[in-house]
C-alpha cells in the first residue's frame, strides 16, 4: 500500500511567533524547521511498513508551502520517507484552513494513497483540523488524534482519547488519520539518511497540476477574514523565582503559600 | 434572517456541559442578528423527545434529531449538511471538544465555508457574527469575519457559559432522514468512552499537584502523591494528557481538553508546560503555582508563582518544608 504523509514547515518553536501586521498573516520569516507533530506520523507509517502486518509500497511525504518548505520535505525523507510532493503556486497563499485542506486533497487524488496520515496539529497555527477537511474531500473516513493503530484486515483499529474515555474506532482503509503524539517516540535520522535525503525524488506541482480550482484559494478563495489582531486583557504577570540556593527556593514557595493561607 | 445551528453532543443519556454553554451562546447570538437557534443531536434510542426538548431551556427553538452512530465526526457532518440545506442555517456553533473540531471542520470542506476553532468570544457587528480567537500561545486575539453562506465557530473548552434561557419554551422536536456517506458508514466505534486507571476524585478538591511529562517517569508520581500528602486536607493528584495516554496515570485525573475542568484553590503544576489543551481545564484555579525547569514554558505566563527549576530538587525539599511549616 502506498502511505501518504502530510508535513509542514513550521517556525522553530524557539523562534518569537508574530503577526505581519501589514498582511494580516503569520510572520514565516526566521528559523523553520519540520513541525514536530508531524514528525510522529512519519514514525508511525515507517512502523507499520516495519511492522509487516501490511506491505507497504511507498511513504510519501506532501507539503503545501513557499519553495522554502522543501527543507520540511528533506527533513521528512530523512526519517524515512521514500519520496517527496510539494505542492507550491503563489496563488495559494493566504489560503485559510479549508482552502488549504481543499489544495492538499487535490494533491493527494493524483497519488491515489490507501493510507493518509499526519501529525496531530500544526506547531505555528494551532490548528487541528486539516485531516478532517482533507477526508471530507477526499470521501475518506478519518479519525484526528490517534495514539495506537494496529492493522487488522483491510482496516485499522484506531485508539484515542476523546470526551468521555478512550474510544476504539475500527477505520476502513482508504482512510486518514491524524495521530497524536503519544502514538510513537520519533526516530533520529542517521547522519547518512539526512545527506541522502537530497537525492531522493522531489516532484515540485503547481496548483494547476493538480487541478486546483483557483476560486477555491488564495486569500479571495478563502472564506474566513482574520484581522483585527490585537492583545488580551493583560493579566497579571506572576512571580518568577530562578531556583539557585533550593532551600531558599523553597522557604520563598512556603511563604508565598502560607500569606494565602494555603498550608 | 441568520440561524444558528449548534451540535450538541451527548453520552449515556446526557448532554455535553460544553454544548450546552454552546446552545446558550448561539440563542444569545442568533437574537442579536435576528435569527432562531436550533440544535443537531445525532445518535441512539438515548436520545428521547423528552431529553431533546430540554434543550428550549438553554434557548434551542428546534432540535433536528437524527438516528446515527454515535462519537463518530463524519454522520454527523452527513446530517448538519443535510439540516443546513434544508433550513439555510447561516452559522454553526460547536462548544469545544475534538469532536466538534471534526465535525467543524468536515463541515468547512462540505459547505465551502469558512471555519475558525478555539473561539473565545462570539460577537454580533452589523447583522453579522464575528469570532475572536487566541493565537501565538494567546499572546494576540485574531477576529474571524466570514464570507459566503455558512460560518463554522468551534468553541474552545469552557469559552461559552451554560445559561437558562429566560421564559422559553420546550424546544420543538424534528427527526430527520438522512443517508449516510458511504465513507461516514467506514468507521466504526468499537468502545467507546473507556476508563482507564483507578477512578479518582479531583473535581473536588481544594488543592491539586499535578504532574506532566517533565517528571520523567511513571514513578514520578510517587514524589507527587507524597507532595499530596504533605498538603493534607482535601488534596489530591491530577496529570497531563501526555503523561495519562503514556500510562502513568489514571485517566480520571486528566486535567484539560479532553480530561476534567476544575477551580481549585490552589494548583501547583510540575513538569508542565503549559499547553493551550492543559491550560483550558484549570485557569481558573485561584492559585496557580508552578514549577519547570524551561524558563521558556508557557505555564509561567499565566502562573502566580513560578519556579524556574528541577523538579526532582526542588519538590523534595517543598515536602520537607510544607512538613516543617505544619509541623511548628
Amino acid at each position: 500500500m502506498k502511505i501518504c504523509v502530510l508535513v509542514k514547515e513550521v517556525p522553530d518553536a524557539a523562534v518569537e511567533k508574530r503577526i505581519d501586521p501589514s498582511t494580516g498573516r503569520m510572520d514565516r520569516s526566521g528559523e523553520k524547521n519540520l513541525n514536530p507533530y508531524d514528525t510522529h506520523a512519519i514514525e508511525a507509517a515507517m512502523q507499520l511498513r516495519e511492522g509487516g502486518a501490511i506491505e507497504v509500497d511507498e511513504i510519501v511525504a506532501v507539503t503545501m508551502g513557499p519553495e522554502s518548505a522543501v527543507r520540511a520535505l528533506h527533513k521528512a525523507v530523512s526519517l524515512g520517507a521514500d519520496r517527496s510532493i510539494h505542492l507550491t503556486d503563489s496563488s495559494l497563499a493566504g489560503s485559510d484552513v479549508a482552502a488549504t485542506g481543499y489544495a492538499l486533497a487535490r494533491a493527494l487524488t493524483k497519488e491515489s494513497p490507501d493510507l493518509v496520515l499526519l501529525g496531530q496539529q500544526s506547531d505555528d497555527g494551532e490548528c487541528y483540523t486539516i485531516g478532517a477537511v482533507v477526508a471530507d474531500h477526499l470521501q475518506m473516513p478519518s479519525l484526528t488524534q490517534v495514539i495506537k493503530m494496529d492493522v487488522e484486515d483491510d482496516a485499522l483499529r484506531c485508539e484515542r482519547q476523546a470526551e468521555y474515555g478512550y474510544d476504539t474506532v475500527q477505520v476502513e482503509l482508504p482512510a486518514v488519520i491524524s495521530v497524536g503524539d503519544a502514538i510513537n517516540e520519533p526516530r533520529y535520522p542517521s547522519l547518512k539518511a539526512i545527506m541522502g535525503a537530497k537525492k531522493k525524488p522531489l516532484d515540485t506541482v503547481s496548483a494547476t497540476d493538480v487541478g486546483i480550482d483557483p476560486a477555491l484559494v488564495g486569500t479571495d478563495g478563502s472564506r474566513v477574514v482574520c484581522g483585527d489582531f490585537h492583545a488580551p486583557p493583560a493579566k497579571a504577570t506572576g512571580q518568577i523565582i530562578e531556583d539557585e540556593d533550593t532551600t531558599e527556593t523553597v522557604a520563598k514557595v512556603v511563604a508565598w503559600l502560607d500569606e494565602r493561607k494555603l498550608i | 434572517m441568520a440561524d444558528v445551528l449548534v451540535y450538541v453532543l451527548h453520552y449515556e443519556g446526557a448532554f455535553n456541559k460544553n454544548s450546552l454553554g454552546a446552545v446558550s451562546e448561539g440563542a444569545a447570538r442568533a437574537a442579536e442578528v435576528g435569527g432562531s437557534c436550533h440544535a443537531v443531536v445525532v445518535g441512539g434510542e438515548d436520545l428521547t423527545i423528552e431529553l431533546c426538548r430540554t434543550l428550549g431551556g438553554y434557548g434551542a427553538t428546534k432540535v433536528f434529531r437524527a438516528g446515527g452512530p454515535e462519537g463518530l465526526a463524519q454522520p454527523v457532518v452527513d446530517v448538519m449538511a443535510n439540516v443546513i440545506d434544508e433550513h439555510g442555517h447561516r452559522y454553526a456553533l460547536f462548544g469545544g471538544g475534538l469532536l466538534g473540531f471534526e465535525i467543524g471542520a468536515g463541515l468547512a470542506a462540505r459547505r465551502q465555508a469558512g471555519v475558525t476553532m478555539e473561539v473565545t468570544a462570539v460577537r454580533a457587528e452589523g447583522g453579522e457574527l464575528v469570532a475572536e480567537r487566541p493565537i501565538l500561545g494567546d499572546s494576540q486575539i485574531s477576529v474571524s469575519r466570514y464570507r459566503g453562506e455558512l460560518g463554522i465557530i468551534i468553541g474552545r473548552i469552557n469559552a461559552f457559559e451554560i445559561r437558562s434561557a429566560p421564559g422559553s419554551d420546550l424546544a420543538e422536536v424534528v427527526d430527520v432522514e438522512v443517508d449516510y456517506s458511504p465513507w461516514s458508514n467506514r468507521a466504526k466505534m468499537v468502545t467507546r468512552g473507556e476508563q482507564r486507571g483507578a477512578d479518582v476524585d479531583i473535581e473536588g478538591a481544594d488543592i491539586l499537584v499535578a504532574g506532566g511529562r517533565g517528571l520523567g517517569k511513571a514513578e514520578g508520581f510517587e514524589l507527587m502523591e507524597r507532595l499530596a500528602k504533605a498538603f493534607g486536607g482535601n488534596t489530591a493528584v491530577a496529570a497531563t494528557r501526555a503523561v495519562v495516554d503514556a500510562g502513568w496515570y489514571p485517566y480520571a485525573a486528566q486535567i484539560g481538553q479532553t480530561g476534567k475542568t476544575v477551580s481549585p484553590k490552589l494548583y501547583l503544576a510540575a513538569g508542565i508546560s503549559g499547553a493551550i489543551q492543559h491550560k483550558v481545564g484549570m485557569q481558573g484555579s485561584e492559585n496557580i503555582v508552578a514549577i519547570n525547569k524551561d524558563a521558556n514554558a508557557p505555564i509561567f505566563e499565566f502562573a502566580d508563582l513560578g519556579v524556574v527549576g528541577d523538579l526532582n530538587k526542588i519538590v523534595p525539599k517543598l515536602i520537607d518544608a510544607i512538613q516543617a511549616k505544619k509541623d511548628s
